[in-house]
């Protein structure tokens, strides 16, 4: 797949926000290159879905600038662009998996529907080749293509999890934000969820952010983690090391709580 | 001919726990060496002298206290592992230098095969004809290891230690690479198991690797060692001269 | 042939005036006052400058509840003047309740001459239906419009649906007509038919048949939409492209019938269904009541002429 290798696909400088006195968001900085997958990882109140929300565009940040790398114009700040253009992108080249499923889908269409709504926002006018592409993405992320015109509604939590996936990553976004896609399923769903996810990357070359606060996803998704809490990243750096030699107090506090079986 | 891959200069490592009031653990006081193309280095010392943790920090697993670890490429370039970005040593992990542990961190759901061919398909790619190339060559490495044929379509998970250590080094060595760190790759092994390991480091490193290994078997180290590294130069109590 | 007829008015007749209904002092022409008819041709005017985008009005309360086709009337009512010729139906008929007590409304307020020949009058207040004959520049037809809204049921949010006519964003539409053949094996949308308004807004054509829509393409009259409940108006201008939605392999299509009009064997209208006995038999009849009594006239001149040349040989 091209890789871009001369720019970062993100560029994060300096995000601010604060919620009346609270201050959700410190001096958030960091960079992303094409294919890497980066877990922001924190317990509640860390901040990490406010700036993943920040990342995505859903929230603007009070100050600092994110910028995305578009084809043919570079680095770009997102919340200087015209809300038809972040809407454009949103639909093309980022996806978005949600913790819970129903935010990301539309539960009263059908799967194929589903899968096949970029698609048609994009233009596309042929019945049978929307209907063949979902049938493909489907059998990709380990659904029964039989089930295309089955409602969500009748999906259990996982397989509405990899119906979600299926559905951002059909117009092959290059970067995919997702939070805590693993968490509220059973033990044996997440692992399915997790390889699903960990071969989709590598075979599409995405770039991802996850947030997450299960350290146990962070090491087989991610190359990079960061740490945050209180709104501040506290650490970062390959994920192996953070977990296996962290520095920072709260990093050793987080990696030495998890429960080994 | 053998030219330089490696060169550690004034390397220290101490963990500081904070939770234990900032208890702090000095392993390893400045550490220098290089290691050459075609040499295999032998690091000798009891257990906890920190030669784990030495290979750990050359993999940039660990982070080191103090000093500067360089890896040098064939065309003379260099690249500092101590202040390298995640995207550099990331590349450096897949291409360049090879670690092999002496645990299997297993991956839920995927074949001994795939597991055994992953690295090579991150330079291939993941077409059908890349995907067929790559399990071929996974098939000729398990059978060297002596992993039966029935076993390649499972995951390790259930593997016994010394299958799950021979799938360990295959996934670690089946792609060619300039710098191997060996962290007892050999412990769980049979004598039979042992030799083909043995043989496969010669092959690498006769095909211009370079090597740093640690062997708990004297005998296996003495077949393989090119040159051996005390350890205890580098215990911090002592400020030992190299 | 059965011959089934029209009861109330004569179609012959093109002007009346103060017969049926004495005009009522008490109310301004055409009931509404002067200032909410300014409000409502600005939202008109603006409504054709932007065909098929939805203007909010500030909607009147009117003597006839919601449902009954106040937003017609209100357009209406902003565009009459002395001199017009008013033409009200429903579902192709002139004497439903419907059309009759709209008609009624405007004798009492306007006094201005009514017809059921489409082909005389200069104003056309329809519900749920286009007249069979082709109209004419000097023209207005009036679309009575219960949800102006075209993805009202797939994303009730106004203030989402606001968003996606201002970018274009019409994925969704396409997505209902996807599930319609997932579901049914073809588009199952029979009126209210989405349609693409000069190429540029998504538009709800009132629950019109869908055999209608091609007749919104290049009209040379000017179509007015008023939704009185949910307070909007929209427009399209003469002669604007007006295209129903599709997939290429799905393609739009109208209904057809076997079977022609029992009374004027037309082939070419809209046929409504009646049933005529508890046996369950059926005919087919127009549903433009103006449109087959003409067309039923052509054909007893024809019989009479045939039986004249008849006659003649013998």
């Amino acid at each position: 797949m091209p890789v871009d290798t001369q720019s970062p696909i993100l560029r994060v400088t300096g995000l601010n926000k604060s919620y009346g006195e609270r201050a959700a968001l410190i001096d958030a900085s960091f960079e992303l290159w094409p294919g890497e997958v980066l877990a922001i990882v924190g317990e509640s109140g860390s901040g990490k879905t406010t700036l993943l929300n920040a990342l995505a565009a859903r929230d603007k940040p009070d100050s600092g600038s994110v910028e995305f790398h578009i084809k043919d114009s570079g680095l770009t700040d997102i919340f200087k662009m015209t809300e038809a253009q972040r809407r454009l992108l949103a639909r093309t080249d980022w996806g978005f998996v949600h913790q819970n499923s129903a935010d990301g889908l539309r539960m009263e269409v059908s799967a194929g529907a589903n899968v096949g709504e970029r698609l048609m926002a994009l233009g596309q006018r042929h019945y049978g080749k929307i209907r063949a592409t979902a049938c493909d993405w489907l059998a990709r992320v380990e659904i029964d293509p039989a089930r295309i015109d089955d409602l969500p509604r009748h999906f259990s939590g996982g397989m509405r999890q990899r119906l979600q996936i299926a559905r951002n990553l059909v117009t092959q976004p290059r970067l995919v934000f997702m939070d805590e896609p693993t968490s509220g399923l059973d033990v044996s769903v997440q692992a399915k969820l997790l390889d699903l996810l960990r071969q989709l990357t590598q075979h599409l070359g995405l770039a991802s952010i996850i947030v997450t606060h299960d350290l146990a996803v962070a090491r087989l998704l991610a190359h990079r983690m960061i740490v945050m809490r209180r709104g501040c990243i506290v650490e970062t750096g390959l994920t192996d090391q953070l977990l296996d030699d962290p520095q920072h107090p709260y990093t050793q506090l987080l990696v030495s709580s998890v429960l080994q079986p | 001919m053998s030219t330089p891959v490696l060169r550690l200069t004034n390397v220290g490592k101490e963990f500081t726990l904070h939770h234990q009031h900032g208890l702090k653990l000095p392993v390893l006081n400045d550490v220098n060496f290089e290691v050459a193309s075609g040499e295999c280095v032998v690091l000798d010392g009891a257990s906890g002298m920190g030669k784990s943790t030495l290979l750990k920090l050359i993999y940039a697993n660990y982070r080191v206290s103090a000093g500067s670890i360089q890896y040098i490429e064939k065309t003379g370039e260099s690249l500092e592992l101590t202040t390298a970005s995640a995207r550099e040593l990331i590349s450096l992990r897949r291409h360049r230098v090879g670690y092999v542990s002496q645990f299997l961190r297993v991956i839920p759901r995927i074949s001994t095969l795939d597991l055994v061919a992953e690295p090579l398909l991150a330079e291939l790619g993941h077409d059908e004809q890349a995907i067929k190339q790559a399990r071929e060559q996974a098939c000729v490495w398990l059978t060297r290891l002596r992993i039966p044929e029935r076993l390649w379509g499972l995951a390790p998970a259930t593997f016994s230690g010394g299958e799950q250590q021979r799938v360990n080094i295959a996934r670690s060595m089946i792609k060619p690479r300039s710098l191997l760190l060996l962290d007892e790759p050999t412990a769980s092994l049979d004598p039979q198991n042992t030799q083909t390991v043995v043989t496969l480091i010669h092959e690498a490193i006769a095909a211009g690797a370079a090597a740093i290994g640690i062997f708990h078997d004297q005998a296996v180290g003495n077949q393989l060692a090119t040159r051996r590294i005390d350890m205890t130069h580098f215990r911090s109590i002592t400020c030992a001269a190299q | 042939m059965l011959k089934i007829n029209h009861p109330s008015e004569t179609s012959t007749e093109t002007l009346t005036s103060h017969e049926n209904q004495a005009v009522d002092q008490h109310f301004n022409f055409a009931y509404l006052d002067e200032r909410t008819k300014r409000m409502i041709r600005r939202a008109i005017l603006k409504a054709v400058a932007i065909p098929g985008y939805q203007v909010p009005f500030g909607s009147r309360e009117m003597p006839l509840p919601y449902g009954w086709g106040t937003g017609g009337i209100q357009v209406t009512a902003s565009v009459i003047g002395p001199h017009d010729v008013l033409k009200v139906i429903d579902q192709g008929s002139d004497d439903t309740v419907n059309a009759v007590n709209i008609r009624r409304f405007f004798q009492r307020t306007t006094n201005v001459a009514i017809t059921t020949q489409t082909k005389a009058a200069t104003l056309i207040q329809t519900r749920h239906r286009i007249p069979e004959m082709a109209l004419t520049e000097d023209q207005i037809i009036i679309y009575q419009v219960p949800v102006p809204e075209p993805m009202q049921r797939l994303e009730p949010r106004e203030r989402e649906t606001r968003s996606l006519h201002g970018l274009s964003e019409y994925g969704l539409m396409h997505v209902k007509l996807y599930e319609d053949i997932a579901r049914y094996g073809h588009i199952a949308t029979t009126y209210d038919y989405p349609v693409l308004v000069n190429n540029r807004y998504v538009m709800a054509p009132s629950p019109i048949p869908k055999f209608d829509n091609p007749k919104m393409h290049m009209n040379p009259a000017l179509q007015l939409f008023g939704a009185g409940r949910e307070k909007r108006i929209y427009a399209v201008p003469p002669y604007t492209s007006v295209e129903s939605l599709g997939f290429d392999d799905y393609p739009f299509e109208i209904q057809r019938w076997d079977a022609p009009c029992e009374i004027c064997g037309s082939r070419d209208s809209f046929l409504d269904e009646v049933v005529t006995d508890d046996q369950g038999g059926r005919i087919f009849v127009c549903s433009d009541s103006d449109y087959c009594e003409t067309e039923q006239s052509k054909l007893e001149a024809s019989a009479v002429s045939t039986a004249q040349l008849v006659s003649k040989d013998d």
